[in-house]
Formats: structure tokens, C-alpha cells, sequence
């Protein structure tokens, strides 16, 4: 065994000689998230602006989000796979299913939060239902909903890391390359690599979102 | 349907129209709004006042179409709208409710253009608009047309749910207990600037209360309500606390009828007091030689424009040792204007020293005092000829009484 410091300057020097690998499946794994979530964000708040006002619905909505929260990942893509067939496709499907649910529920948390009387008072100057949807209750709950994606953003960095499985892209592949070495000297380098991918992409997102939400909130809202 | 008679006077047109209206919920055993018909006339603040759950505010959302109505018509300007697109309805109608309901992520320029942006004014219009109304509610649109409302206060916020409602100069207001919210002080004063905007604009008001006191003050035109929105009387304010139509509504008025009556004459109707004056250049003997030669306490000192600047007494003008008279005394705290009523005045004169009020107009020009001894000739006067107010023949003619009783 080496001392703690030579583990550490091994590990780097093993990433270092795998740079171009390292830094093209990082580059996938943000494609995959950011599709991913991309849809997971349209369709979540599109139900949840469907939803939101009939009790039933939105709870049947968030009921059935929520069950493909409680699917086992690798049983998921495997299920996807006979039906999309492999790589990409059935991650990224798999990924918008789980990231549906945290921004289904606060699209639909927030919108019920906005004050009635903003809207009604919206209703009483001949907003039409359309109007007051998009340039009222939206806007006003979309620092709830932003918080949703972003959620749903953590989420799916790690869980994408899973898709490897079905030859989906990103980091996940040096993971299930050191899984597939276990016991010989790159197994854990390997592993490793790929873990610090995942955690070092997630800050990105966070800091992305961020600064989103920076740009997107109204200041009065703050 | 039957037709009501002409009107004698052409003014009392009436801008809104309700004809045998009906609300009513299914699962209720009572109709909140019952068969209620009742005319507004153009350009006067009509106050519907009843206890909580008599259908005022259901009757009145149901003017704008809020609440739909069961059966009934509603007529604005001689054109039944009860069946018209209500969006396009409600764009005519300025609509004030007790929380305001400001739009928090957009600023006061763009809550104020709300309704001219929707019906697609250009951006200089708009503009201009937004400012000459943040002008008009006192705000200055440089410091305030970029805030936030959470940046403002409760009343200024009002003010602005004001501004809003006026945007597109709609002839007709709906307002919901506009000044609910708002503490007793500032509700006071924007009571009275809201008259003042209203002899200006003249709009046609429909303004809910369950506080008679306000009613009586802002009202043209009070109708007394109970259960199922029953008009129990329809009448002018003088009218209402001089001959209630029964003991409901004497009930309703409630004790101190003369006291309230205070809320009916305003400060420009009454003769105001005098009071020594000097300039704000005089020196300390010659304020005392004209206070001396009065019969009154304080003399008071008027800037170059005639503004009141200090009342001072004997003891402080003895005690100026070539000091400039502004800087000794008290300040007038208990400044009105004109437009403001007796009971405003009383308020104020009870509270401040010598026990007077200072009236100012709105530029802030001295005008005279009012005191105690005016407060009660008034109240003498209005004992004298309150039975008969010199103006309720004029309105008499627009008098409805309860639907369907005539």
C-alpha cells in the first residue's frame, strides 16, 4: 500500500493519461442531463399547469410521477431497452420519467401559492385565462418551479451515471468498467473517476441554476 | 319587465343598470342576491353598506361578471352586457379589491399599464399615462415608476391599486372595501384624497363597505342592504341619518347620528375662525404687538408664500432674544384642507395645541382656523335644518325604493 498523498498523485496521473476520454464522457453525461431535464421540465410544468386547479387530477398526477420515482433504475433502462433498443434513447426517456416528479410538484406547490387576490384582481382588469396563466401565476411561481428542475437536475446526474448499463453515454462507462475489473489495480481509479465526474457536474448544474435564477426572477420577487 | 319612469334631470342618467338580479348557489336554501334592481347614476359614488353576508360584495362582483349571474340583466351605459365577453367587459370597468392584489413581479409602471398594455397601447402612450397617474396619487414617477410593491407602504400601495384601476379611464369603478386594510390614520387620509381625485374625474362608482361611517362619507348615494342584498333604502347620506326608512337602519347607523353627521359638511362649507397673522420676517416685538392687540392666544407665522410655518404664544415670543420667529413655537400639526370634513377637523383640533385646526389649500396657502366654537355652530345648524337638507329634493326623483315594492 502507498501513503494517502502518492494514492491521491496516482489517481490524478491516471485521469491525466485518460484526459480526452475523461473530458468526452463528462461532455456526454451533460448532454444527457441537460436533455434530460429539458423534458422532464416542459412536460412536468405543462402538467402541472393542467393539474393544478382540479384536486383529483393533480393528485393522480403526482401519485403516478412519484411511482416511476419508486422503479429500480437498472430495471428501468433494462425494461426500455427491448422497447427503444440501446444507447442513448432509453436513458434519456428513463431520466425524464424520473425527473418528473419534483417539478410536477412544485409547479403545482407554487401556482397554488400565488394569493388569490392577485389573481383575482388580474381577473377583474379583463385578463383572459390565458393571460393570467402566463404573465401572472407563472411568473410569480417560478422560483417554486425552478427549485423543482433543479431538484429533479441532482437527481438525474447520478441516476445517468446508471445508464451505462444499456450503453447509454457519460461517466457512467468508467464505473462499469472498474466494476467489470473488480480486483485488479485500475478497478478503483476507474470507479473513482467516474464518481468524481458525477459530483464535479452536479456542482456545474448547481451553479448554472444559480445563476438562472438570478436571471429569471423577477427582483420583486426576492 | 316594467320600465322605470324617465329620469327628470338629464345628470342622473344612470350608468349602471341592475335589473331583478339574482344570485343563487345550488345546495343554499336562500339566494344570496335576490330580484335586486337597482340604478347608479353617472358620475356619483354609490355605497353598498349592509352586515357581512347580505350580498354586497356577490352583487357587485357580479357587475363585472367575477360571479355570473343567475338570472337578471346588468346594463352599462344603456347596453345590456349581461351575456358580453366578460374579458372585454372588465377592461371598461376599473376593479379595486381590499387586498389590492398587486402584481409582486412586476414593477408599479407596468401594475399601472396593465390594462393599456392588454388593450395594446403603444409604449410612449403607456407611459405617459403611467406617469401623469403616479402624478396624480402624489407618488413621483422618478422615484417610484422601477420599484417594486413590496418596496412601497400599505398606503401607498393602495394608491397605486388606485392608479391601476384608472389606467384606461374607464368610466365605471368597482371597489371592495378599498380601505379595509389600512390603518385608521392613513385610511383617513386616503379617503379624502380619493374624493378629491373623484371631483376631478367624476367617474361612476360602485364602492362596497360594511362600515356606515365610511359609507356616509364617501357616499353620493348610500343603499342600505340586508340578507338576499335587499334595498332596504336607497337615499343620499342626509337623508339616510336625518329619516331612516326603519329600525333596521336606524339600528345600522348606530348610535351618535349628530356626531356622524360632522362626515357630511366639509371644512370649505363652514366660516372659518381668524387668527392673528405676521410674516415669517417680522421680529419678536411687532408679532407680539399684533398678538397683544387680539384676542387669541398664538399668533401665527406665514412664509413669504403665505404658508403657515409656527404658532407662537406670548411666552415664546418673550423668550425670542432676536432669534428668527421660525425657529420658535410649535409647528401647525393639525393641518386640513378645505375638502375635509367637520369630523376630520374635530379629530384634528382636539389633539393639537391652542385647539385649533389650520386650514391650508392645496398649495398650502393659510386660510384660516377652525376651533370648537365652529364645530358647534355647525352641529347647531345642522340640528336646525337637518330634517329637511337643502339638497335632498334634487335627488329625491333618483330614489328606488326595495324591488318590486314600488
Amino acid at each position: 500500500m502507498h501513503p494517502g498523498g502518492a494514492d491521491i498523485l496516482d489517481f490524478l496521473d491516471f485521469v491525466w493519461q485518460r484526459r480526452e476520454e475523461v473530458l468526452q464522457r463528462s461532455l456526454e453525461h451533460v448532454g444527457l442531463v441537460a436533455a434530460a431535464v429539458a423534458l422532464s421540465a416542459v412536460l412536468g410544468v405543462l402538467l402541472g399547469l393542467l393539474t393544478y386547479r382540479n384536486a383529483t387530477a393533480r393528485t393522480a398526477v403526482i401519485a403516478a410521477t412519484g411511482t416511476f420515482l419508486t422503479i429500480p433504475s437498472f430495471a428501468l433502462f433494462v425494461l426500455l431497452l427491448g422497447i427503444v433498443g440501446l444507447g442513448t434513447a432509453p436513458v434519456v426517456i428513463a431520466l425524464t420519467m424520473y425527473g418528473l416528479l419534483p417539478v410536477v410538484r412544485n409547479t403545482v406547490t407554487g401556482l397554488l401559492q400565488v394569493d388569490p387576490a392577485i389573481v383575482e384582481s388580474a381577473q377583474g382588469m379583463g385578463l383572459s385565462r390565458r393571460q393570467r396563466l402566463l404573465q401572472i401565476e407563472l411568473p410569480i411561481a417560478w422560483p417554486v418551479v425552478l427549485t423543482g428542475i433543479r431538484v429533479s437536475t441532482v437527481v438525474l446526474v447520478g441516476i445517468a451515471a446508471i445508464g451505462a448499463i444499456v450503453n447509454g453515454p457519460g461517466l457512467g462507462h468508467f464505473i462499469f468498467n472498474g466494476l467489470a475489473r473488480v480486483a485488479t489495480p485500475v478497478a478503483v481509479d476507474l470507479v473513482l473517476t467516474g464518481i468524481v465526474g458525477v459530483v464535479i457536474v452536479a456542482i456545474l448544474f448547481d451553479a448554472v441554476f444559480t445563476l438562472l435564477g438570478k436571471l429569471t426572477t423577477s427582483e420583486g420577487l426576492r | 319587465m316594467t320600465e322605470r319612469p324617465a329620469r327628470t334631470t338629464g345628470s342622473d342618467r344612470p350608468m349602471i343598470r341592475l335589473e331583478h338580479l339574482t344570485k343563487a348557489y345550488p345546495r343554499q336554501p336562500h339566494p344570496a342576491v335576490q330580484d335586486l334592481t337597482l340604478d347608479v347614476p353617472e358620475g356619483e359614488i354609490v355605497v353598498l353598506v349592509g352586515p357581512s353576508g347580505c350580498g354586497k360584495t356577490t352583487t357587485m362582483k357580479m357587475i363585472n361578471r367575477i360571479i355570473e349571474p343567475t338570472s337578471g340583466r346588468i346594463v352599462l351605459d344603456g347596453e345590456d352586457v349581461t351575456g358580453a365577453d366578460p374579458d372585454q367587459l372588465r377592461r371598461r370597468i376599473g376593479y379595486v379589491i381590499q387586498q389590492i392584489g398587486l402584481f409582486p413581479h412586476r414593477t408599479i409602471a407596468e401594475n399601472i399599464g396593465t390594462v393599456p398594455r392588454v388593450l395594446g397601447w403603444n409604449r410612449r402612450r403607456i407611459a405617459a399615462r403611467v406617469d401623469e397617474l403616479l402624478e396624480t396619487i402624489g407618488m413621483d414617477p422618478a422615484v417610484y415608476r422601477d420599484r417594486y410593491p413590496k418596496e412601497l407602504s400599505g398606503g401607498q400601495r393602495q394608491r397605486v391599486g388606485v392608479a391601476r384601476a384608472l389606467s384606461a379611464d374607464p368610466d365605471v369603478m368597482l371597489m371592495d372595501e378599498p380601505f379595509g386594510a389600512i390603518d385608521p390614520i392613513t385610511r383617513e387620509r386616503l379617503q379624502n384624497e380619493f374624493l378629491r381625485l373623484q371631483s376631478e374625474v367624476r367617474k361612476t362608482i360602485v364602492f362596497v363597505t360594511h362600515d356606515i361611517d365610511e359609507a356616509i362619507k364617501m357616499g353620493d348615494r348610500i343603499a342600505i342592504l340586508r340578507e338576499g342584498s335587499e334595498v332596504v333604502q336607497y337615499d343620499t347620506p342626509e337623508r339616510i341619518l336625518t329619516a331612516p326608512a326603519d329600525e333596521f337602519v336606524s339600528d345600522f347607523i348606530g348610535a351618535g347620528a349628530s356626531l356622524k353627521r360632522l362626515n357630511l359638511s366639509r371644512v370649505r362649507d363652514i366660516e372659518l375662525s381668524r387668527r392673528p397673522t405676521v410674516g415669517e420676517d417680522a421680529t419678536a416685538e411687532e408679532a407680539l404687538g399684533v398678538l397683544r392687540a387680539s384676542s387669541h392666544p398664538a399668533v401665527l407665522v406665514l412664509d413669504r408664500q403665505g404658508r403657515p410655518r409656527r404658532w407662537l404664544g406670548e411666552a415664546d415670543l418673550k423668550r425670542a432674544d432676536g432669534r428668527p420667529l421660525t425657529s420658535l413655537g410649535m409647528p401647525p400639526e393639525a393641518v386640513v384642507e378645505p375638502h375635509a370634513t367637520l369630523s376630520d377637523a374635530l379629530n384634528e383640533l382636539i389633539a393639537a395645541s391652542y385647539s385649533i385646526a389650520t386650514v391650508v389649500d392645496g398649495a398650502g396657502v393659510y386660510q384660516g382656523v377652525v376651533d370648537i366654537d365652529r364645530i358647534s355652530d355647525a352641529i347647531r345648524a345642522m340640528r336646525g335644518h337637518g330634517r329637511r337638507p337643502a339638497d335632498t329634493a334634487a335627488v329625491e326623483d333618483g330614489v328606488h325604493g326595495p324591488a318590486g315594492s314600488a
